[in-house]
């Protein structure tokens, strides 16, 4: 990895933790509202996955999607609005924090529906094939959506039709207050992948460099329409499931082990010690990433409300 | 093109499906045996024509083609999916209703579908529960979707042909009833005449009958009989079901003052409550009797011979309804 790189991952690291924090700080100040899921924690996976893509490689999201996002290429501004329910948000204030679309950056949806888009990328999928061979669909989903049946069927086809298609799974060892346990005794999407011949890999998802390796060759695999993979990254979420989530689920001592393992803090470890980075820049890149989300909080701040009439426009094309 | 007399609804469809794949190279088409011309030859000799990369048969998961067809339809193709039966729907209501139909309002435009469903619906030959019912209104009931259903089969290929060129996601209920059924003469239908609006199919004074689907074709029997009792129904069929030309059924029943509303569906939840709600304010002041509906009773649909006749309104049902509407037993 060269310094350029190494500055790049943790600048995206960085974006994604700032304004997740901001978009907690804004929620308990009663300035944003809605149905808020957050990924400080998870943002290796966001930063190494979208590290591949290209903007015209077309990215599907889950119901906790804004570090997807901006990792993409998505502008926080923008992104901020949108969950701010201004008129210049993505959406236009109609699609909020779980329906973000950017189709500019090739982000086309979230979803609120666990594992729904799963199907839609196997589609954006098959369009790669078909008509920009080179090109791939890529999507997060986290571990509740492994016992959903569109998650099989689309492992099926996927397979079957050899689709240029990186599946992602976010394990973080929960689904809202219930732990994977609970739910199945199938504990890893890289089972249910290997069932389908899909080649997979598990790997440790706070683990920067880990997911680096085992994403780049899925992702080369797929632009060589060899058929698609499924990268499988443990790794926790440090809020709640939801923004007020009071997580009485979970024990204290659980979220300091995980605290520990902070992918941001061991990325930055990793780097300096291999003279990648020092103090001075690191500094400097969260304080680029800080300031950015300040400006994505005026701007959503700032922003006009939507026109009321625009409730009952747009329902067509 | 309108297709020749003598042509079937059957044969109406393939050939549109054919001349848009042949139009438009983004056409594809998707679903359980297509590429093999489906279970009664609605897709028969496209993927020889076209390839079975264009022609795609799909392993029973009506959920995710529906949801693969929608991300598909996202990147600019126009995927024409065949869920084999409504009945199945149910299981790709989630990526039809939660994706298809939401994705353009909830990108706030950046975004739009261009998918069509096609479906066989109805009642016929004893299927049953699982393989007959009727469930437009479930449809009509979304936002962002459209719900067509022909009742002619120089329609049935022009209105297929609209809904592949619409750049939204449209039902297409094809009722297995009609597919073997030809027009009496060729029709010349435009495509562009034909979404989003109704057809007046028989002028009459007395009784608007707006029918749907099969239902078009009992309601003219109907209206056959009646005229020989001196009364002229005016036969009207919507075409698409959402959205709804309400203009050209309110400019029938101000001019007969009486309207009856048959589908063949279940009547409660059915389209026509929707119908009679909507005529009912724009021609309040013209009614000269409340509007009635005539559809299935509340029941699933029974597979028996006897029962199954039982269930499906037929002309007698009409006919007692338009009496009805006329104050006479
Ligand atoms: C189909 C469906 N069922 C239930 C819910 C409610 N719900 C929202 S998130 C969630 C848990 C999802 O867990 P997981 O997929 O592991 O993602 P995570 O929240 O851990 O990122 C549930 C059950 C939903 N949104 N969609």
């Amino acid at each position: 990895m060269d310094k350029q790189t190494a500055a790049s991952l943790l600048d995206t690291m960085y974006l994604i933790r700032a304004f997740e924090e901001k978009v907690s700080e804004l929620y308990a100040k009663l300035e944003i509202r809605g149905l808020l899921h957050l990924g400080i924690g998870q943002e290796a996976v966001a930063a190494a996955v979208c590290s591949f893509l290209d903007r015209d490689d077309l990215l599907y999201s889950s119901h906790r999607a804004h570090g997807h996002c901006l990792a993409k290429g998505g502008d926080p501004r923008r992104l901020l609005a949108e969950l701010a329910g201004k008129a210049n948000g993505y959406c236009g204030g109609k699609g909020g924090s779980m329906h973000i679309s950017a189709p500019e950056v090739g982000f086309m949806t979230a979803t609120g529906v666990v594992g729904g888009t799963i199907p839609l990328a196997l589609g954006s999928a098959l369009f790669c094939r078909e008509r920009r061979p080179g090109r791939i669909a890529v999507v997060f989903f986290g571990d509740g959506a492994m016992n959903m049946g569109a998650f099989q069927e689309s492992l099926n086809i996927a397979s079957l039709w050899k689709l240029p298609l990186l599946f992602v799974c976010e394990n973080n060892g929960y689904a809202e207050f219930t732990p994977i346990s609970a739910h199945t005794l199938v504990e890893r999407a890289s089972e249910h992948a290997a069932v389908y011949h899909i080649p997979t890999v598990t790997v440790d998802g706070n683990d920067l460099l880990a997911v680096l390796q085992a994403v780049e060759p899925a992702v080369a695999r797929a632009r060589s329409g060899d058929g698609p993979s499924l990268v499988e990254c443990l790794t926790y979420r440090m809020r709640g499931h939801y923004e007020g989530d009071p997580s009485k689920y979970r024990e204290l001592s659980e979220l300091q082990e995980w605290k520990s393992k902070d992918p941001v803090a061991r990325f930055v470890a990793w780097a300096i010690d291999a003279g990648l980075l020092d103090e001075t820049e690191r500094d400097a890149i969260e304080a680029a990433a800080r300031s950015k989300v300040e400006a994505a909080a005026d701007f959503a701040r700032e922003g006009p409300v939507p026109e009321r009439d625009a409730v009952s426009r747009g329902v067509y094309a | 093109m309108t297709p020749a007399a003598g042509t079937t609804f059957l044969q109406s469809i393939n050939q549109a499906l054919r001349e848009e794949m042949l139009a438009d190279p983004d056409v594809y088409v998707l679903g359980e045996d297509v590429a093999v011309g489906g279970p009664y030859g609605a897709t028969r000799g496209l993927a020889e024509e076209f390839g079975e990369h264009r022609v795609i048969n799909t392993p029973i998961s009506e959920g995710t083609v529906v949801g693969l067809a929608i991300g598909a339809a996202l990147q600019g193709l126009r995927p024409v999916v065949e869920i084999m039966f409504v009945d199945f729907i149910t299981l790709a209501l989630d990526q039809l209703v939660n994706h298809g139909a939401k994705l353009r309002y909830m990108s706030g435009g950046q975004l739009k579908v261009p998918l069509t469903i096609r479906t066989m619906f109805g009642v016929s030959g004893g299927w049953g529960a699982h393989h007959s019912q009727s469930l437009e209104a479930w449809l009509a009931h979304v936002p962002g979707l459209k719900v067509v259903m022909p009742s002619t089969a120089c329609e049935a290929g022009a209105l297929l042909r609209a809904a592949i060129r619409d750049d939204n996601p449209v039902l297409f209920m094809e009722h297995r009833g009609l597919y073997w059924t030809k027009d009496d003469q060729a029709e010349p239908t435009t495509i562009e005449s034909t979404l989003g609006t109704a057809r007046v199919r028989r002028p009459g004074r007395d009784v608007t009958v707006v029918a749907t689907g099969r239902m078009v074709s009992t309601a003219l029997r109907a209206a056959e009989r009646l005229s020989a009792e001196g009364v002229e129904i005016e036969v009207v069929d919507p075409r698409t079901l959402s959205p709804l030309d309400l203009d050209t059924l309110a400019a029938s029943v101000r001019k007969t003052g009486r309207a009856v509303i048959a589908h063949e569906a279940v009547v409660q939840g059915g389209i026509g409550g929707e119908l009679v709600a909507q005529l009912q304010l724009a021609v309040f002041d013209y009614l000269e009797a409340p509007i009635l509906r005539v559809g299935a009773p509340f029941a699933p649909v029974p597979a028996g011979e006897q029962l199954e006749a039982a269930f499906v309104p037929d002309e007698h049902s009409i006919i007692a309804a338009v009496r009805s509407c006329l104050g006479r037993a």
